[in-house]
């Protein structure tokens, strides 16, 4: 199983949990898992073009996913999945 | 509601928006969950714009790991408007990323002596946040 780390926005999904965990071969398969698991965590966690949310940055243990092959990246049962929001203002 | 934080952060956070003048400065702010900010993160504006921010994902990273190991969480973020007051921006509001942080704002319309405030954006509401700098906070 595949560790997923949240942030507090996304915990009301889990209920309140920080960590969650799920099986798959790549992050996209992941967060697949995670939809079936927790629906409204899933919706977040994917764009209606079905890509990554572009106010989502996903690391794959140290590495931006976007910088690898997004959510093709492979995963493995030691692989440990960040969620972060963008922060961004004016 | 009301946001204690450490004296020495009120400097800390001046001391980047100067850094990053004529640029907008970022951070990010960490302590027990509903609590009292305890760790200041300064972090890179990846857009290196005087009118946008966004913080470096990687640096995001970083803090929260850090924030993990003292048991805390990311409360909250700060920012600078280097020309214009602090307040929340119509921006600011649209990308609010969570409504449980403080939104705190270093306001540099008077260059000389820089304003800090703090705010709650919540369903596109914004409420005036309290700040109290404290000389030591527990
Ligand atoms: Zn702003």
């Amino acid at each position: 199983m595949t560790t997923i780390n949240l942030p507090t926005i996304m915990r009301q999904h889990t209920g309140g949990a920080k960590k969650i965990t799920a099986s798959g071969r790549t992050v996209g398969e992941v967060f697949s898992a995670v939809g079936h698991d927790y629906p409204k965590l899933g919706e977040q966690l994917t764009s209606p073009e079905g890509g990554l949310p572009v106010f989502v940055n996903v690391f794959l243990d140290d590495e931006d996913i976007r910088y690898l092959d997004g959510l093709d990246t492979p995963v493995d049962e030691r692989s440990d999945i960040t969620i972060l929001p963008a922060v961004a203002g004016g | 509601m009301t946001t204690r934080l450490a004296a020495g952060m009120r400097e800390q956070m001046i001391k980047h928006a100067y850094a990053c003048h004529p640029e907008e400065s970022c951070g990010l702010l960490a302590g027990p969950s509903d609590g009292d900010v305890q760790l200041v993160f300064p972090t890179t504006n990846i857009l290196r714009s005087s009118t946008n921010y966004t913080i470096d994902p990687r640096e995001h990273l970083s803090a929260i790991r850090e924030a993990d190991a003292a048991e805390m969480e990311i409360i909250g973020v700060f920012h600078s408007h280097p020309h214009t007051v602090g307040y929340p921006s119509v921006t600011d509001v649209s990308l609010a990323p969570d409504p449980t942080w403080v939104y705190l704002v270093v306001g540099m319309e008077n260059y000389e002596s820089p304003s800090v405030r703090g705010f709650r954006i919540r369903d596109g509401e914004i409420t005036e946040e309290v700040l109290e700098f404290e000389e030591s906070i527990t």
